[in-house]
């Protein structure tokens, strides 16, 4: 997901087809395709591609439930999506005309039927975990060499943060992340919706937030790559993406990925079509490309996550497959959890309480 | 005739533009949040014809004006913007009468230069130029290394996500709509009017108090109006400079509606901060309007 851009929404119109032409607009998160593959579409098909990006889950939700988009392909995350399928956004899959359907992955379709009960309007385009990207010779400068990178201990624990706030922490601007996060770390259900359950975790953050340079689920990837934090809460690939960027700076900063030990939360982006999309079948012939093994290979050896695609792991390459960061290993996916959409009662109470541990008021 | 249609076109435009909106985001304050698209309840229905109408103003209600009142943070984010938004505009003039002051006294011909090195930054997306402060302004940035290396400061200066960086994007950004009404109330200036002073006895200091800053008070306050009204529902620069605890109403409103969904709440406080800035307006042209017929 993500990139450091705000709500950049960078237009990348490819092809030279007559006016005509048939045309599919996708709208995906910036930073998520082999750009390639979006020409290999167009030569393979004729079909004209316009590809938008976006940066946050709540921009694409709000243009779904305004209707009207344009778009014929989006990529919510599962609990937008279930939520999105409730207000009657989407349009039923015809799976007829998805004959790569049979690659998929069950252990991912299993999880995405939580949100999508039984995979009828969207497929698994990628997913990850939220976990801590740490500049790990940083860390263990101010923590000593036992500084638990790999514990939610490190960002929930005072005692921690305190020293940290010297070499900066930033953490995810989303309470559907953080919350579910500081409610394993006290050992409660993380997907609670029950607002008095959700309420213990207020102290949680408040007492860490001192010690919390800014809250953005963008600005970490930078932030980690140049050095100028030590800590980030965030998701996966964006993590490995810093993780990258440093190393590419060849600039001295070293970037660590961890699933806290703890659990960490798995997220789903899923691909569907809008109920209004202008063109439903060049929509569904875009999904079937996608799921052709060779193309969702590709696309996630270029962007460090994982997919929902049992067949493209024969082409992934062993950077990819082979990193438990990526791919985590089968007791790390055991302590994986997920959450649901909370309803909109629970999620004005959990708004107003992020407002509040953001800003005191 | 021809007066008809002077008349016709600023109110036409007026109608489009500003009425029909606000009737919009006002009729979709009274509504109730719901689970469809769009999502807040009732819709209009026209097919049903008078009935459908009745019945849907019938289910229109001020509850979330109510509930504006029932949490402290809505007011709490409105006077910290007004806050905000009346510091920097009076930084934003403390270093804008200045300029335009130097440029009004420049060389002739210096003039249309001056006035085009105000402009030119407009010529880069403002985002971009908020973006490049981060640069700046960043523990690891240019400001904090030339700092450093001047030793005036031994650690880096914590500047980047608090209100001081806000304060510097606003009046950044907004200075040339200080400037330029400001500019040209001074550039009109009877030179004669000082030089007239002088020999009436007025020092330079007094000469400017009494004559200069008088004579250019209307783009003082065009400027301050064109800085305060923007500043005070701006949403990207404090969320890009500002830290977490920058509280300003714009932030409340994206988070209502896109975090909340909940378009009603979310019309509602932006139809009282339309409130809050007509009426200081109206009041200000009533004012204005009076000392005009007592100069009459």
């Amino acid at each position: 997901m993500r990139t450091y851009l705000l709500t950049a929404t960078a237009i990348v119109a490819l092809g030279t087809s007559a006016a005509m032409a048939e045309e599919v607009r996708v709208y995906n998160w910036s930073d998520y395709i082999d750009e390639s593959l979006l020409e290999k579409f167009q030569q393979e098909t004729g079909i004209n591609l316009i590809y938008d990006v976006f940066d946050s889950n709540e921009v694409l939700e709000t243009k779904m439930l305004a209707g009207g988009s344009g778009y014929d392909v989006v990529v919510p995350t599962g609990s937008f999506l279930e939520r999105q399928i409730q207000a009657g956004a989407f349009q039923k899959l015809d799976m007829s005309k998805l004959p790569n359907i049979g690659n998929m992955w069950d252990e991912v379709s299993e999880r995405t039927a939580t949100y999508d009960p039984g995979n009828e309007y969207s497929i698994n385009y990628m997913w990850g975990t939220t976990g801590i990207g740490a500049n790990e010779a940083k860390v263990k400068e101010v923590l000593g060499d036992d500084a638990p990178l790999d514990s939610l201990d490190l960002v929930f624990n005072p005692a921690n943060m305190e020293k940290l706030a010297s070499c900066g922490v930033y953490f995810l601007d989303a309470p559907t992340e953080m919350i579910p996060a500081a409610l394993k770390y006290i050992g409660e259900d993380p997907n609670s919706h029950d607002p008095d359950v959700i309420a213990k975790v207020e102290p949680v953050l408040a007492a860490v937030r001192p010690y919390v340079a800014k809250f953005n689920s963008s600005e970490y990837i930078n932030g980690l790559a140049n050095g100028e934090i030590c800590v980030a809460f965030g998701w996966s690939g964006d993590i490995l993406q810093a993780r990258d960027r440093a190393a590419e700076a060849d600039n001295g900063v070293e970037i660590v990925y961890n699933a806290p030990k703890e659990g960490a939360l798995m997220w789903f982006d899923q691909m569907a079509i809008p109920v209004d999309a202008p063109n439903p079948d060049g929509a569904l012939k875009f999904l079937n490309f996608i799921m052709d093994p060779e193309n969702m290979a590709a696309a996630s050896n270029y962007v460090y996550y994982a997919n929902g695609n049992k067949a493209s792991q024969e082409f992934l390459i062993e950077d990819v497959i082979g990193d438990p960061a990526v791919y985590p290993d089968e007791a790390t996916m055991a302590n994986l959890y997920t959450v649901t959409a909370y309803d909109p009662k629970v999620q004005r109470t959990v708004t107003r309480m992020w407002t509040k541990i953001k800003s005191g008021t | 005739m021809r007066r008809a249609i002077v008349y016709l076109i600023p109110f036409t435009w007026l109608l489009v533009l500003f009425l029909v909106p606000f009737l919009i985001v006002f009729k979709i304050s009274l509504s109730d949040v719901a689970l469809a698209r769009p999502p807040y309840t009732p819709q209009l229905d026209l097919s049903q014809g008078l009935s459908g109408i009745l019945d849907f103003v019938r289910e229109l209600d001020f509850e979330n004006f109510i509930f504006l009142t029932t949490d402290s943070l809505y007011w709490k984010a409105y006077l910290s913007s007004l806050k905000i938004a009346a510091v920097s505009t009076f930084l934003t003039l403390l270093v804008g009468y200045p300029m335009a002051y130097a440029m009004a006294r420049a060389r002739e011909d210096w003039r249309p230069t001056l006035l085009m090195l105000i402009i030119l930054p407009f010529w880069t997306s403002f985002l971009i130029r908020v973006y490049s402060w981060m640069g700046i302004l960043g523990t690891e940035g240019y400001l904090n290394q030339l700092l450093l290396w001047l030793g005036i400061v031994s650690t880096p200066l914590q500047i980047l996500n608090t209100n001081w960086a806000v304060y510097i994007g606003i009046v950044y950004t907004y200075l040339p709509f200080m400037i330029l009404p400001i500019y040209s109330q001074l550039d009109r200036l009877d030179g004669a009017l000082l030089e007239a002073a002088e020999d009436l006895g007025c020092s330079r200091a007094s000469a400017f108090w009494l004559v200069t800053f008088p004579l250019s008070r209307p783009g003082v306050i065009a400027g301050c109006f064109l800085v305060f009204i923007p500043t005070l529902g701006e949403f990207v620069i404090p969320s890009l400079l500002g830290g977490s605890s920058t509280l300003m109403i714009g932030k409340v409103l994206w988070e209502e509606f896109f975090s909340n969904r909940d378009w009603p709440v979310a019309s509602a406080v932006a139809v009282v901060l339309l409130i809050i800035l007509i009426i200081p307006i109206i009041l200000f042209q009533k004012n204005q309007q009076k000392q005009a017929e007592a100069e009459a």
